[in-house]
C-alpha cells in the first residue's frame, strides 16, 4: 500500500506534441479518453475516443491522465505492462481503428521506459484503480 | 525480375488519380467531396486519392445493399456459386496486375502476392462457390406426425471492416462466404490500403448485381463507426485489435447484432529437441518455420513472433536459424527476388522501432538486426531489418504484437515448461509445434490454447482449415464452410401432419 501523503506513481504522460494534439482534439470532440489497445494491425496503439463513446469495464485499469484525459488499459494487459512507464507521443501516419486523430494524418504512439530502480517496486506492487474513474 | 513502378513506363498497373466509392454498382463521389491521399510505403509518396467518406456515404451504401438484398437472397445457390467461380476466374486472369498493385499499396514483396495472396484469393472464392452449392438444410422427424425442417437463410445486409496486411485476401475471407450465403455487403477497407480492393471491384463489377457489394472508403472514426454502429446491418465482421473489437461489440450490443472478430495474437512457435536429431529435409523445414516470422514483414496476426526452443538444442538450432535470417534478402518489393519488403505505413514503422527500443531496455539481447533498414533508391520507404531478440516471456516484446519482422526467442526445459510459456499470453490465434514425435506434437497441439496450431508447418492458409482465435484473439472462425453459418439465419419450420387438436382448449 501507498503510505499516506505519498503521490501516486506517475504511470503515463504525454509529449508536448501529443498534449497539443489532444487539446485540439478536445476542442473538436469534447472530453476524450484513451484506451490502450493490444493485438493485430493497429494494436499496441493507444486509441482516443470521445469520452462517452467507449465503455470502460470494471476490469480496466486507470493509469492516470494525459492532458486532462483519462488513460485506461485492460487489466490482464496491464499485468504485462505494469513495470513500464508510458509516454503518449504522436507521429505522422495513417491510423486505423476509430481513434479520433486519424483524419489529422497522425497517429498516437506509445513510447515506453522501464521504471527506474527506486520506482520499480512501487510500479510492480502498488494497487491501481479499476473501472471508470472519470464519472 | 523487377516490375516497373506503377505509373512509370512499362508498368503493369496504372492507378487512377482519384477513386470514388463503389455503391450500387456505380462509382459514387463522397457526399462531402473530401478525399485523402494514399501513400505507398515503398517510397513514402502518395500515388492516388481515395474517397474520405462519412455517415452520409455509409447510408447510401446501405440503401443500395437493402435495395439489392431480397433479390440476391432469393437467387439459387447454383447462380451464386457460378458468380463466385467467375469472380475467381477473373481474378486469376488478372493475377499479376493485382499482385503488383497490392505490392505497391502495402509494401509486401511481390513474390508473396504472386505465390500466396492472390492464388489464395482465387482458391477461397472457388471454395465458397463449392461450399454453398453443397450446403443442405435438414429434415428431422420429431415424431410420426411432426417434422422439423431447417433452412439456411441469409442475414440480409452485413458490414465488414477489413485490415491492411493482406488487403485482397482479407477482403476475400469475409466477402466470399457472405456473398455465397446470399448476403449483401457494405465493406470498409483499411485506410492504409483502400485502393487494390477497388481495382478488384472494377474487374468484377459486371459479375455481381448492383448493390450486392458496396465499398466505402474513409477513416475509421468517420466511416467505420457509422457502419459498425448502424442499426441497418444484421452483422458486423471485423479484423483488427482488441480495443476496437470491444467498441464494435459495444455497438453490436446496442443493436443486438452478432459479430465476428479477429483480433490478433502473439503466437508461440515451439521447437522440441528432436527436430535436431537428423540434419535432413525436416530440419531444413523447421529452420524455415522459425524464419517465417519475417513473412509479410511480420504483419500477420499469426506471426510466429515467440520462438520457444528446447534448451538442449538451443545453441545448435539458433546457429542455423540465425544464418537463415541473415540470408533474408530485403529490398525493392517489386523485385521478385526480394523476400522482405516495407512496413505498411509510417506509424507502423514507428511502432516497430518503439518495440526495438523497449526490448533493449528490458535487457533482451539483439541476436541480429534491431534497426531501421535503408534500401538503395527507396530511401523514403518504411523498411526494418529482420530482428531476433533473445529474452524471457515476461518481457513486453514477448507479450505484444509488434507487427514487424521481429521474433523474440526463449528456451524451455521440458514439455510442461513449453506449454506453460506458450499459454502465458493474452492471445490464442496461432501457434506452431515442431517435433518428429507424432504424439509429442499431438499433445502439444491440443494443450496450446489457440485456434490454429500448425504442426510441422507454419503460415499455411488453405481454404477448408478453420481459422480463428481463443482468448483475446477473437470470436468466430473463417476459411471454412462452417463460416457460412456465421452469415446465415437458421429457419426452422416445425410442421404437424396430424389433423387432431392438442386438446388444451
Amino acid at each position: 500500500m501507498r503510505p499516506k501523503g505519498l503521490m501516486a506513481l506517475e504511470r503515463v504522460t504525454a509529449t508536448p506534441a501529443a498534449v497539443d494534439l489532444i487539446e485540439r482534439l478536445e476542442a473538436q470532440h469534447g472530453p476524450l479518453l484513451f484506451h490502450q489497445s493490444g493485438g493485430c494491425c493497429d494494436g499496441s496503439s493507444p486509441m482516443c475516443f470521445p469520452r462517452s463513446e467507449f465503455r470502460i469495464g470494471s476490469r480496466d485499469v486507470y493509469l492516470g491522465q494525459v492532458a486532462r484525459q483519462p488513460f485506461y488499459m485492460s487489466g490482464p494487459q496491464f499485468e504485462y505492462w505494469r513495470h513500464t512507464h508510458l509516454t503518449v507521443d504522436v507521429v505522422p501516419g495513417r491510423g486505423s481503428g476509430f481513434s479520433v486523430e486519424a483524419p489529422e494524418g497522425v497517429r498516437f504512439l506509445i513510447r515506453s521506459r522501464l521504471f527506474a530502480d527506486d520506482e520499480d517496486e512501487r510500479a510492480r506492487t502498488e494497487p491501481v484503480l479499476l473501472g471508470p474513474q472519470h464519472v | 525480375m523487377k516490375y516497373a513502378q506503377p505509373g512509370t513506363p512499362g508498368a503493369l498497373v496504372e492507378f487512377d488519380a482519384r477513386y470514388d466509392n463503389f455503391i450500387g454498382g456505380k462509382w459514387v463521389p463522397p457526399v462531402k467531396g473530401q478525399y485523402f491521399s494514399n501513400i505507398t510505403p515503398v517510397t513514402g509518396k502518395a500515388f492516388c486519392e481515395v474517397a474520405r467518406s462519412t455517415a452520409e456515404d455509409v447510408e447510401l451504401a446501405l440503401d443500395a445493399a437493402h435495395a439489392a438484398k431480397d433479390a440476391w437472397g432469393r437467387t439459387s445457390v447454383t447462380e451464386r456459386s457460378n458468380i463466385l467461380n467467375k469472380i475467381a476466374d477473373r481474378v486469376e486472369a488478372n493475377l499479376e496486375q493485382l499482385a503488383v498493385a497490392e505490392c505497391w499499396e502495402n509494401g509486401k514483396p511481390v513474390r508473396e502476392c504472386l505465390a500466396a495472396d492472390l492464388p489464395l484469393v482465387v482458391d477461397h472464392w472457388r471454395y465458397f462457390a463449392s461450399a454453398i452449392r453443397a450446403q443442405e438444410g435438414s429434415a428431422g422427424q420429431i415424431d410420426d406426425d411432426t417434422v422439423a425442417y431447417h433452412f439456411h437463410e441469409p442475414l440480409g445486409v452485413v458490414a465488414q471492416i477489413i485490415p491492411w496486411n493482406f488487403p485482397l485476401l482479407m477482403a476475400t475471407w469475409k466477402l466470399a462466404p457472405a456473398l455465397a450465403a446470399g448476403n449483401c455487403v457494405v465493406l470498409k477497407p483499411a485506410e492504409q490500403t483502400p485502393t487494390t480492393i477497388l481495382l478488384f471491384a472494377q474487374l468484377i463489377s459486371d459479375l455481381l448485381p448492383e448493390g450486392v457489394l458496396n465499398i466505402v472508403n474513409g477513416f475509421g472514426v468517420e466511416a467505420g463507426k457509422p457502419l459498425a454502429s448502424s442499426d441497418r446491418v444484421a452483422k458486423v465482421a471485423f479484423t483488427g485489435e482488441t480495443t476496437t473489437g470491444r467498441l464494435i461489440m459495444q455497438y453490436a450490443s446496442e443493436n443486438l447484432n452478432p459479430v465476428t472478430l479477429e483480433l490478433g495474437g502473439k503466437s508461440p512457435n515451439v521447437f522440441f529437441a528432436d527436430v535436431m536429431d537428423h540434419d535432413d529435409a525436416f530440419l531444413d523445414k523447421a529452420i524455415e518455420g522459425f524464419v517465417l516470422f519475417a513473412l509479410n514483414q511480420g504483419e500477420v496476426c499469426t506471426c510466429p513472433s515467440r520462438a520457444l526452443i528446447q534448451e538442449s538444442i538451443y545453441d545448435a538450432f539458433m546457429e542455423k536459424a540465425l544464418a537463415r535470417v541473415k540470408a533474408i534478402v530485403q529490398g525493392d518489393p517489386l523485385d521478385t527476388d526480394t523476400m522482405l519488403g516495407a512496413q505498411a505505413s509510417n506509424d507502423q514503422l514507428e511502432k516497430v522501432l518503439s518495440y526495438l527500443d523497449i526490448g533493449r531496455q528490458e535487457g533482451a539481447k539483439v541476436l541480429t538486426g534491431g534497426s531501421r533498414a535503408t534500401v538503395e533508391g527507396l530511401e523514403g520507404g518504411y523498411f526494418v531489418q529482420p530482428t531476433v531478440f533473445e529474452g524471457t516471456n515476461d518481457m513486453r516484446i514477448f507479450q505484444e504484437e509488434i507487427f514487424g519482422p521481429v521474433v523474440s526467442v526463449t528456451k524451455f526445459t521440458d514439455f510442461d515448461d513449453a506449454m506453460r510459456i506458450a499459454n502465458d499470453t493474452l492471445y490464442g490465434l496461432g501457434a506452431g509445434v515442431w517435433s518428429r514425435d507424432g504424439s509429442v506434437a499431438y499433445r502439444a497441439g491440443r494443450a496450446i490454447q489457440a485456434g490454429r496450431v500448425w504442426t510441422n508447418c507454419y503460415h499455411a492458409y488453405p481454404a477448408g482449415a478453420a481459422f480463428g482465435g481463443y482468448k483475446a484473439s477473437g470470436i468466430g472462425r473463417e476459411n471454412h464452410k462452417m463460416m457460412l453459418d456465421h452469415y446465415q439465419q437458421t429457419k426452422n419450420l416445425l410442421v404437424s401432419y396430424n389433423p387432431n387438436k392438442l386438446g388444451f382448449f
